[in-house]
């Protein structure tokens, strides 16, 4: 079932230099870590003996090609899916505990957005945690979710149903229902896939807003352009973990190359590379 | 038409009301989940296991019969994930080789026995007996106050009706599980709700009215039932509280319609003799899909915004 773009899929050396230089330690605050994380969708693992720490107050990008278990790594990180083997500690806690501190924006390809309902009942979604299941949605609650829309500037679409809107307005719905969940750690899958550039500065606008609040962003990312500009932290994977660490250190053609193997055109990785253009 | 109507009318119409909501029920999430199939998949595959709890039994009774649809469904799911791993074939595939296969099994057992003293044949397996379900002992609408008249009335519809009631109110409680794990399976996750088990809850409870509903108005009225009022619904509202009311209207107008169309149209037309309820009630439900369809304010659903390809 190998796909022919992958010759070289496996970086083995570049990942066992990154495995030579792996913190073991698990930090006890670190919004997010995960130790040997395994997961698998068949024989082949998505993800394989991943050992990863995110920093609070920053936000951090997960950076790999097609295949390479970055939704793997964030859905696994939240219990989304089951674990061969491996641990994730969320402020230094198992997931079950700390559940009310993690917002979660999917893919928005993930789901069907013909289901009959309205842009304000996807984000009080966010807060079905807080009311249960026969809890009655409070006025304040009300008035907190109409927020949320506001921050992404959504608010005037509140009874839309949410079909109608367009790819980068479903993004911001979803933006606003992980902030209705009024959480620590922010886990983002793709959150700029297929949206406008308004939207794009939106959400970018949001994130920054909520790291400069103390908050921890996570985020699936794919355009590597865009990744000096937004993020702290990079992590680059491709099914093992090949670097992390800050973008000024951990960012760099090297890592780059060893995470995409032959794929990226070296000219593109020179408009990357901190003396380059971008 | 009052003391006729009682006796003849009044209790097939209610059972095949209530079993018409009953399905409909569940069936609004089977089709948002794009799981249609299932409600048709466990209608089929409930055959055999009724029939096998009878050749046990010896009787037509109500847990045992529920007791051996519950064992084919489960057998049924093995099977299927069994079919879709082992053969690495798509799951619709694997659904309708399995339900088939099962259905025939049902159907071949029940040839084979003798059930003429009871009701359990392949003809009621199909249609169920909707039309003998009558209330013997009623002599007009005086009769729903008199205890002994009430006493006599068919057990499909106490059985029924409390079946009805036991989905609804699982609908209302789960409610808000049932919207998210349906609409964003890996949110609900995140949030800790067990969107597994809610897919596996609403399974049971679409057997459960399977079954029930099996047992008066057979496998027929159960597939249509599952599947055309909700679907018709989902053409009427972009809300999925107004197309769970919706569906409960047009399961409703299904069953009566349906009924009354069965009884008297083919005399209208100049025929001698009345066609099968089940039949003509699940032709009404796909009669009001098909206007759902052509009518429908909804019925086109592709968001005119939808302009940046993702």
């Amino acid at each position: 079932m190998a796909s022919p773009m992958t010759p070289g899929h496996q970086p083995t050396i570049a990942a066992e230099n990154g495995r030579a230089a792996r913190p073991v330690a698990v930090p006890s605050g670190a919004p997010l870590a995960v130790r040997g994380l395994t997961v698998s969708y068949g024989e082949k693992p998505a993800v394989f003996s991943v050992d990863a720490t995110f920093p609070a107050e920053s936000m951090s990008a997960i950076i790999g090609p097609n295949g390479a278990g970055k939704s793997t790594l964030l859905k696994a990180s939240l219990g989304v899916i089951p674990l061969l083997s491996g641990d994730v500690y969320v402020f230094g806690q198992a997931i079950e505990k700390a559940r009310e501190r993690i917002a979660y924006v999917p893919q928005r390809a993930s789901v069907d957005w013909d289901f009959p309902t309205t842009v304000m009942d996807v984000v009080q979604m966010g807060l079905y945690r807080r009311v249960g299941l026969l809890g009655r949605l409070s006025g304040r609650m009300t008035a907190r979710a109409r927020d949320c829309l506001d921050r992404v500037g959504m608010a005037d679409f509140a009874h839309r149903q949410i079909g109608q809107l367009s790819g980068g307005q479903q993004q911001r719905v979803f933006l606003a229902r992980a902030l209705a969940q009024d959480a620590d750690l922010y886990l983002l899958d793709e959150p700029f896939a297929g949206v406008d550039a308004a939207t794009e500065r939106a959400i970018i606008d949001v994130l920054k807003t909520l790291k400069a609040e103390g908050k921890a962003v996570v985020a699936v990312h794919h355009d590597l352009s865009t990744v000096r500009d937004y993020f702290d932290h990079v992590f680059l994977i491709n099914v093992r973990r090949i670097a992390e660490g800050p973008v000024a250190t951990a960012f760099t053609t090297g890592n780059l190359q060893a995470t995409y193997g032959g794929r990226l055109a070296a000219t593109h990785l020179d408009e990357l590379s901190p003396t380059g253009g971008a | 038409m009052g003391a006729e109507f009682v006796q003849f009318s009044l209790t097939p119409i209610l059972i095949g009301i209530f079993a018409a909501i009953a399905c409909a029920l569940p069936g609004n999430f089977l089709i948002l989940r794009r799981q249609a199939l299932i409600g048709d998949a466990i209608s089929h595959v409930v055959l055999p296991g009724i029939v096998v709890a009878f050749l046990l039994t010896g009787m037509v009774a109500a847990i045992p019969m529920m007791i051996g649809a519950a064992g084919a469904a489960i057998l049924a799911v093995i099977l299927i994930e069994a079919v879709k791993r082992l053969g690495q074939i798509e799951p619709g595939a694997a659904m309708g080789v399995v339900f088939t296969t099962m259905f025939a099994a049902g159907v071949l057992i029940l040839e084979q026995t003798d059930t003429s003293q009871v009701h359990l044949d392949v003809e009621h397996a199909l249609m169920g007996n909707l039309e003998s379900l009558i209330w013997f002992r009623a002599d007009g609408w005086g009769s729903l106050l008199d205890p002994a008249a009430l006493a006599s009335l068919p057990d499909e519809l106490p059985r029924i009706a409390l079946v009805c009631a036991l989905v609804v109110v699982l609908t209302l409680v789960f409610w808000r599980w049932l919207k998210i794990a349906t609409f964003d399976e890996g949110f609900a996750q995140a949030l800790g709700i067990p969107a597994a088990a809610v897919g596996f809850g609403l399974m049971v409870t679409a057997a459960v009215a399977a079954v029930a509903a099996f047992d008066a108005v057979g496998s027929i009225i159960v597939i249509a039932m599952f599947i055309c009022p909700p679907a018709a619904a989902r053409l009427m509202t972009n809300r999925l509280a107004h197309q769970v009311w919706w569906s409960v209207a047009f399961a409703t107008l299904s069953a009566i319609l349906g009924y009354v169309f069965a009884g008297y149209g083919p005399l209208w037309f100049g025929a001698q003799n009345a066609v099968s309820a089940a039949g003509m009630i699940a032709t009404v439900s796909g009669v009001i899909l098909g206007l759902a369809c052509l009518f429908g304010p909804h019925r086109s659903r592709v968001g005119a915004g939808r302009d940046e390809a993702a």
